[in-house]
């Protein structure tokens, strides 16, 4: 009886997810479709891990928590990491040289420090838009 | 679907680095410089201090008089500014992308403090329809009751009313926190995509309908569940984050907030793209 042959398995397909780590959910291959969120949007954060730039923006700012940047959460843009800036209603990529932590709450202080500091920055494409258009 | 293709000659837009304009996605890529210098404020807002305060009487302006005065008197340094008389005008306040310490002695109509992006807001009284409305960023406490979409669409900061509020709260809510001390109306958290509602009180009819994202915190009863809303089991994360914010908040010091009910959606109405067929299978 000749033997049945074994379907060798081939080299393991690269799939795409969060930060080119995650593989497609059940829900996904099931409707075959990417769904964007695949970091947990309602995540909430954990206070501990303020990073010292954070805790000098609420002081500045007056507030006793992280108020708006509690719902900003690192996500991911054509399989980089990014982080999604409301105002320009666009995705800011994180520069290559910063080394993101395994921690999704680690990632989350470096991506909310790093929206804090381009919506704030005067190079920020709105300041065109204010210049332009600003009426008082 | 939209399939914008890029053309030869650039616009403004893509000069200045807004997007790559290839929208068969949603592809907008901007690239971050990690670079920039410390700065706290967006540009263009005031560099105010909230030790210099000042009393502004708006018994007889309008409100576009009223929220330009207040701008001016921002310009000129004042961090707290207390708005007297405002006799429940309406749109007061909006627009303040500043950091502030913004008190209303009174109460307010329509459309109070309005897209505002930063300040923190105290009203001595009760608020019209769609008090903050857009909100950004910031706080806004309110010491007596609320109208109907209170906190409509806001993406933002942390809204709290210590009273009972009307029907349709959070409704399309985009982000941020609504903390309501009393009861809340029907249609609470319609269509809500993302944020939290905590409501220490009971709640009406049709919780949650809808809604993609988000979650409810609910301390008393609830009239019924909308369309795809569902109960979920509360987390030691979820109670620690209650017990931070209802401090926050300054209501509900002994709430036990371990016998809330969490409701969060079972993202079986959820119709994005091309997914709409597949996606309505089973819902409701």
């Amino acid at each position: 009886m000749p033997k049945k042959k074994k379907n060798k398995k081939t080299g393991s397909k690269e799939v795409k997810g969060q930060l080119g780590k995650k593989k497609a959910t059940a829900r996904e291959k099931m409707i075959g479709q990417t769904i964007g969120y695949r970091y947990d949007v309602n995540l909430l954060p954990d206070y501990s891990r303020l990073t010292p730039f954070l805790k000098k923006y609420i002081e500045a700012m007056g507030w006793d928590d992280l108020n708006w940047l509690e719902d900003v959460h690192m996500g991911y843009e054509e399989d980089r990491p990014a982080v999604f800036d409301r105002n320009a209603n666009g995705w800011v990529t994180i520069p290559k040289k910063i080394k993101l932590p395994n921690n999704q709450q680690d990632r989350d202080m470096i991506a909310r420090e790093l929206l804090v500091k381009f919506q704030m920055s005067p190079n920020h494409p709105l300041v065109d838009l204010k210049k332009a258009y600003r009426k008082f | 679907m939209a399939n914008l293709k890029t053309t030869e000659k650039k616009t403004k837009a893509q000069s200045m680095g807004l997007h790559t304009e290839v929208l068969t996605g949603k592809t907008q890529q901007k690239f971050f410089n990690p670079d920039e210098a410390e700065n706290f404020y967006y540009w263009g807002t005031y560099d105010v201090d909230f030790n210099k305060r000042i009393d502004l009487d708006v018994k007889d302006l309008d409100c576009k008089e009223a929220n330009r005065k207040i701008d001016e008197l921002m310009s000129q340094g004042y961090g707290t500014i207390v708005i007297k008389n405002p006799q429940g005008k309406h749109s007061l306040g909006v627009g303040v992308l500043n950091k502030l310490n913004l008190i209303f002695e009174g109460s307010l109509g329509y459309f109070g403090v309005g897209s505002i992006d930063g300040p923190t807001v105290r009203i001595n009284g009760r608020v019209g329809w769609s008090c903050a409305e857009n909100m950004m960023a910031g706080k806004v406490v309110i010491e007596k009751n609320a109208g109907s979409c209170f906190g409509a669409a806001i993406r933002g900061g942390d809204l709290i009313c210590k009273g009972s509020v009307g029907a349709r709260t959070g409704i399309d809510q985009k982000g941020g926190t609504i903390i309501i001390g009393g009861d809340a109306g029907a249609f609470t958290g319609f269509m809500m995509q993302r944020g939290r509602i905590i409501i220490l009180g009971d709640v009406g009819i049709n919780l949650g309908d809808s809604m993609y994202d988000g979650t409810l915190f609910i301390g008393g009863k609830i009239g019924s569940f909308g369309s795809d809303a569902v109960e979920t089991p509360m987390t030691k994360s979820d109670m620690d984050w209650l017990k931070r914010k209802l401090k926050v908040a300054e209501i509900g010091d002994n709430f036990d907030v371990s016998k809330m009910t969490k409701v969060v959606s079972g993202k079986k109405l959820w119709n994005y793209d091309a997914l709409e067929p597949t996606e309505k299978k089973g819902a409701i």
